[in-house]
């Protein structure tokens, strides 16, 4: 491997990274900091990706169109569709036991694939990337690289600092926090704990569909596309710590990095690669490299 | 023995039936005196949810318009659908067969997409000898390894479009060439197709690339192929990971400088999707748009007509499914027990299908012009044939 060659597989590593950490931080909030184990979250994002095309064309109608103002109605849809589903099913499952939380989102997987399917079809479909940012830019010899995966990139960065700073230092960052250490008391203080989660789930959802809208033009859309994040979504919040922003991100991009590179030196690996990152760190550090708090 | 149980069971379910139904008794009773005039029993296992689900919907729309153009019979009996979604999981596999062959009684399995299923139905196949078509799945070993003369397949072998594509960039000259594709059964053994044809005439295979299954993170593995510098790419990809790949390799700009090709299933049902990223891509496979062949026109009528829908190459092989079991029970008068007879007539037959009129071989797969195709405005259009009449080389296989 050449030094191009090298910097340019860096390059598809925090790429790949950042992309990670866009899937995987709705889960953080959901998973990490209020303790349910969302294996509907695959599907969250599959309903973001099919949102940025089925909404297209209304939008289009209604507001005269635009990724960006679908993107913005289907984040709005996603907060109200997170309240929802808080309040009639979410919120029977903070004292539940793993198994019930596990039982009932997988349930909500197979309902939401089958509404998927009676709603859209099995077909596979692809999303426009947004004109501004359909060019690319010359990357070494023969390569380009897309303009709209840098984009995604800053989307991600900022995002990610902005949820760092909600919670580290905003009022409301300082009651999900002490919400997900100590309901009761927190609840003794006059604060509305179901509220906060409501808030807190729906953020969650939006945020996962908000990734799987910006993913859709790269990614394509497909049935079945939630299943294949769900599972690397869990080893990035399990890696970074649970309920930790900053280790999300720092997990996501160790395993953009073991991801990239292990496909190319180590190919026969790939596959695996990333779970004995995950093993190794845990081995190291049972809780995670950053523990929430 | 066996005989009398099956005239026992057959008498048992029409009793139930009849029960059921409220059907006169006299019908019921008619049935169990003459079994080879019972419905005949189809068990459908296809996916009918997750990924593969349009794929069985289609095959399910052939198989059902070549029986109602026969009048909703085949040799006399009426066809009776029993319908299992396998969901494209070999976990259940086995279970789900055994449904319907133990619970059910079907006469004849058809099934599936899936490889890794359809291996598991092969063996239920092959040890409870029931018949079995299978419609799509393209695992070699189907009509390799576990080759039986109970067992046919109406589609293709993934080594067939690979090697054809191996041939055709052999003959064009081009001599160093990456491969890239999933890390599973479908993936391997078209690049081992692709490669046997290449090698033997004279290329050389310079990268073999692969990804897990159904990772679709190519970005790296598009920046080794730069670094790599081939004449050419040959790759198998399918479904929502063809999409992307096509999308990715076109973005990364490597569409114009290394041209890329593939086994025909990178671009069918895809190209909506694909958009301009396919324009012009070569692809090789037993089917194709805008084929001269009669049969294929009036398919393409009778089955917009019946489904509105376009068909695809899935809904042809559900078609020649049920062609091969047409003419296996004619042979046998719809008793599909006599299995030397049936595959007999099977094997000499000719199969008059809309890609074009095939045989099938020893093992049971089809032999079959493999089509060159290219993409032109959203269709995958035939400019010529790849490699005439292809025989599996059926590795494994004691028959």
């Amino acid at each position: 491997m050449d030094a191009s060659t090298f910097l340019i597989q860096c390059l598809n590593a925090v790429q790949y990274g950042l992309l990670l950490f866009l899937i995987a931080s709705g889960l953080t909030l959901i998973f990490g900091i209020m303790g349910v184990i969302n294996l509907a979250h695959g599907s969250f994002y599959m309903l973001g990706a099919y949102m940025a095309y089925a909404l297209a064309p209304l939008v289009a109608n209604t507001f005269g169109g635009g990724f960006f103002a679908t993107l913005l109605v289907g984040v709005g849809l996603a907060v109200l569709l997170g309240y929802v589903l808080e309040w009639a099913f979410f919120s029977f499952l903070y004292h539940r036991e793993h198994l019930q939380q596990v039982l009932m989102t997988y349930g909500l997987i197979l309902v939401f694939e089958e509404v998927r399917s009676l709603l859209v079809g099995d077909d596979v479909h692809s999303v426009e990337i947004p004109a501004g940012l359909s060019g690319s830019l010359p990357l070494g010899e023969m390569m380009t690289y897309p303009v709209y995966r840098l984009f995604i990139s800053g989307a991600c960065l900022l995002l990610a600092l902005g949820m760092y700073w909600v919670f580290k230092y905003t009022r409301l960052g300082m009651m999900i926090r002490a919400g997900s250490t100590n309901r009761e008391m927190v609840q003794s203080l006059g604060i509305d704990i179901q509220f906060l989660n409501r808030v807190v789930f729906a953020a969650g959802l939006a945020i996962a569909v908000f990734a799987g809208m910006l993913a859709a033009p790269v990614s394509s859309v497909y049935p079945g596309m939630g299943d294949t994040v769900l599972i690397i979504c869990f080893v990035v919040v399990v890696i970074g710590g649970i309920g930790s922003i900053r280790g999300a991100l720092m997990a996501a991009l160790l395993i953009g990095v073991v991801d990239t590179f292990g496909k190319v030196l180590l190919p026969q690996a790939a596959g695996v690669l990333v779970y004995v990152l995950m093993a190794l760190i845990l081995l190291w550090k049972p809780s995670g490299l950053f523990k929430a708090g | 023995m066996d005989k009398f149980r099956r005239t026992a069971l057959a008498l048992g379910a029409s009793l139930l039936a009849a029960g059921a139904l409220m059907a006169p008794m006299s019908a019921a009773h008619a049935q169990a005196t003459a079994p080879t005039n019972a419905k005949l029993k189809v068990g459908l296992m296809l996916p009918y949810t997750g990924t593969f689900a349009s794929l069985g919907n289609a095959i399910e729309n052939g198989f059902r318009l070549y029986v109602t153009e026969q009048g909703g019979k085949l040799s006399g009996r009426e066809v009776e659908f029993v319908k299992v979604d396998d969901e494209s999981d070999p976990s259940k596999a086995t279970d789900n067969v055994n449904k319907l062959v133990k619970r059910d009684n079907v006469d004849v399995l058809v099934g599936t997409v899936h490889s890794g299923v359809a291996m598991a139905m092969a063996k239920v196949a092959k040890e409870t000898n029931t018949l079995l078509i299978v419609p799509n799945a393209g695992a070699d070993a189907v009509t390799g390894a576990m080759c039986a003369p109970n067992i046919f397949r109406s589609s293709f072998s993934n080594w067939q479009p690979g090697y054809a594509m191996g041939e055709v960039l052999a003959k064009k000259g081009v001599k160093r060439v990456a491969t890239i594709t999933w890390k599973y059964a479908a993936g391997d053994e078209a690049v081992r197709g692709f490669k046997e044809a290449f090698e033997k005439g004279g290329g050389t295979v310079v990268k073999e690339l692969n990804l897990p299954f159904p990772n679709v993170e190519f970005q790296a593995l598009l920046t080794d192929i730069a670094a790599t510098k081939p004449d050419a790419v040959f790759t198998f990809f399918a479904g929502g990971g063809a999409v992307k790949f096509v999308k990715d390799y076109a973005a990364a700009g490597l569409k114009k400088s290394i041209p890329l090709y593939g086994s025909g299933f990178l671009t069918d049902g895809t190209l909506d999707a694909q958009g301009d990223a396919a324009e012009g891509l070569f692809t090789t496979l037993h089917y194709a748009d805008s084929l001269s062949v009669p049969k294929d026109k009036s398919f393409r009528l009778n089955y917009a007509k019946t489904f509105k829908l376009q068909p695809d190459v899935y809904a042809v092989q559900g078609y020649d499914a049920a062609q091969i079991l047409a003419i296996g029970l004619k042979a046998t008068n719809g008793d599909v027990s006599k299995k030397a007879e049936f595959a007999a007539a099977v094997e000499a037959a000719k199969i008059d299908s809309p890609r074009g009129a095939f045989t099938l071989s020893k093992a049971h797969n089809p032999v079959q012009d493999i089509y060159l195709r290219q993409v032109e405005a959203k269709e995958n259009k035939m400019v010529g044939i790849a490699t005439k009449a292809l025989n599996d080389p059926a590795r494994g296989c004691k028959m």
